[in-house]
């Protein structure tokens, strides 16, 4: 019987197999941001075991509330800060030089196909996108991660999903994944690994692949996972190129992680995006979904272009290119937060940042503050948010707050408009 | 280990997420006693928020994918600091679960029928859950009535339960 990608990264990483379907795997990274790290690491004090399993594997950024807004965020990053010196962490992300976590970390090449990557952030599916299982985890895994370098999971279970036809002009892979999500519903990968496959994602970039699996587990996945081709190659390149004689050596190894066309799935889900339109959240839960038109005409009043799933130098350019010598509407706040320094600074080059500030929207460092209703952009009781984040919580944005989740041209044109609408670059 | 036995939390609706159980706005806290008075916060059932309904409660019996949403241990945390150290669903969210059982609590499914049972007996009345973890029996009171519910809990989750939690066990078993 062959084997899925997932199933091949676990039986070279399993360590233990203490029951049943259960394995601990060994870790290739092991990601920490400072939410959900403080509490382990005090932890890790109190039982007197300060101390990390390899202090290379370790990667750590502020970036949920930075620079800090108050007392206590301040001593969560001093926490994270004073724990990353004591164990020699080096790979330290600080203010000047932090960007959201699901971001800076594939920019900066920390992850690689077939790696095993843990952190403290549902979000973490992201990395998939580079052939990897990587997945969100609480403090206590995450603390065992810190201290051990394990993590026990289930034997992976994969759901395939086969993107097919042809993209149209306008439609994304933030659409792609509202899409998927909409059909499969906010449970319908719970505890497995959502595989994307198939020839739309084969021509999508390395952007655009983590925008499909930072999503997966608003369908309750534990990871997202695409097959890593001459994409990843291109994009890892000036990070590997030490590692392989040459480009096709590199692919012809990480090619050896595809699944096997004999590997046995859950479930195949056929998604073709012939007929698909720019999609929208319409509720409270991610499968809330509908086309724009659908929506069209919903007052906004504050528009958020930014984190881990659409923060990226190909999000900005897609929305610049809608906001081009456009002004946004009068009652509309117009919030971008590019995801990384190297995305801010890239804006600038290309001109972007002031393309966003001619059309009237504040430019904020990189932070995922606003995503989750933390700083930079929270809303108050009634508002609405057009948002080309992940969650459409009750309350995400900021309590009584109302989120619709969308593509940064939709996000760009309804900030223009004053109310949800298509952006122009969408051809019927 | 914990007691798994108390008063029941009735949460009818599924897909109940993080968010709702703890808003992340409380996420800036260091300590887990800091969450107490904040669970459920956002929640709303039919218009209500069920929050004012968690003092003297032990346990949370709900519908499916309870948990979805943000990886935050919070969740469990402000859980347990309100006393409930057990919910009882159709099904949970993966890192919810693990979760749970990584902080030695309990987090037990039941098929789909059970939990309509228990809502269509109990839901309303005061009910109290019996938990026996070495039979792996439930005994539902209230209102004069009692059903005995049997369930299921993988010898690797009961090993964490009774370990008192993954960080005890994994540091005696891993190098």
């Amino acid at each position: 019987m062959g084997k899925t990608i997932a199933e091949k990264i676990f039986d070279s990483h399993s360590v233990d197999n203490p029951s049943g379907d259960i394995h601990v795997i060994s870790l290739d990274a092991v990601f920490c941001h400072e939410i959900t790290t403080p509490i382990a690491i005090n932890d890790l004090v109190s039982r007197g075991k300060d101390r990390v399993f390899d202090p290379e594997k370790i990667k750590v950024v502020i970036d949920h509330v930075t620079p800090a807004k108050d007392s206590k965020t301040a001593m969560q990053g001093k926490i994270l800060r004073d724990w990353a010196v004591r164990n020699n962490i080096k790979d330290f992300f600080d203010v000047g030089r932090n960007g959201v976590c699901h971001a800076i970390f594939p920019e900066k090449g920390f992850v690689r196909p077939g790696y095993t990557v843990i952190m403290g952030d549902s979000h973490t599916c992201t990395h998939g996108a580079f052939g990897a299982f990587a997945a969100g985890v609480g403090t206590t895994d995450l603390e065992v991660g810190i201290l051990k370098g394990v993590c026990a999971f289930h034997y992976p279970e994969t759901m395939k999903i086969n993107i097919t036809g042809n993209l149209k002009e306008g439609v994304f892979a933030k659409d792609v994944i509202l899409g998927i999500i909409g059909k499969i519903g906010v449970n319908g990968a719970t505890g497995k690994v959502i595989e994307y496959v198939g020839p739309v994602v084969d021509t999508m970039s390395m952007e655009a692949r983590m925008t499909l699996c930072n999503m997966a587990i608003e369908a309750g996945a534990t990871s997202g996972i695409c097959y890593p081709d001459i994409t990843t190659v291109e994009y890892l390149w000036k990070f590997i190129k030490d590692d392989y004689v040459s480009k096709e050596s590199a692919l012809i190894e990480f090619q050896k992680l595809i699944s096997d066309t004999d590997a046995e799935y859950e479930d195949v889900i056929e998604f073709d995006v012939d007929t698909l339109e720019p999609c929208v959240t319409y509720g409270y839960k991610p499968d809330e979904v509908k086309p724009v038109k659908n929506m069209d005409g919903t007052r906004v009043d504050q528009v958020y272009i930014g984190s881990c799933t659409n923060g990226r130098i190909e999000d900005l350019r897609v929305a610049a290119n809608v906001l081009k010598g456009k002004k946004i509407k009068e009652h509309v706040r117009g919030i971008v937060s590019p995801a990384t320094p190297g995305v801010y600074s890239q804006a600038m080059e290309e001109g972007i940042i002031k393309i966003f500030m001619d059309a009237g929207f504040c430019v904020t460092n990189p932070t995922c503050g606003a995503c989750l209703g933390m700083s930079n952009g929270v809303l108050a009781d009634g508002e609405v948010c057009a948002s080309t984040t992940n969650r459409n919580f009750n309350g995400r944005m900021g309590k009584g707050g109302m989120v619709h989740l969308m593509s940064p041209a939709t996000a760009a044109a309804s900030a223009v408009a004053g109310y949800i609408t298509n952006s122009g670059m969408f051809k019927k | 280990m914990k007691n798994f036995s108390g008063n029941v939390l009735f949460l009818d609706r599924s897909d109940i997420n993080t968010d709702e159980i703890i808003p992340a706005k409380y996420l800036t806290e260091n300590t887990k006693g800091a969450l107490k008075p904040y669970l459920l916060e956002d929640l709303k059932l039919d218009d209500r928020n069920p929050s004012g309904d968690i003092q003297g409660k032990g346990v949370v019996i709900t519908r499916a994918n309870f948990g979805c949403g943000s990886s935050r241990e919070h969740a469990p945390w402000a859980l347990e600091v309100n006393g409930i150290n057990l919910v009882i669903a159709e099904s949970f969210a993966r890192i919810f679960r693990q979760n749970m059982y990584n902080c030695g609590l309990l987090a037990v499914e039941l098929p789909a029928e059970k939990i309509d049972q228990l809502f269509s007996t109990f839901a309303g009345k005061n009910t109290f859950v019996e938990t026996d973890f070495g039979k792996n029996l439930f005994i539902i009171k209230g209102d004069g009535q009692e059903i005995k519910i049997s369930f299921t809990v993988s010898d690797f989750d009961r090993s964490l339960v009774e370990a008192g939690g993954w960080v005890d066990y994994a540091d005696r078993k891993y190098q």
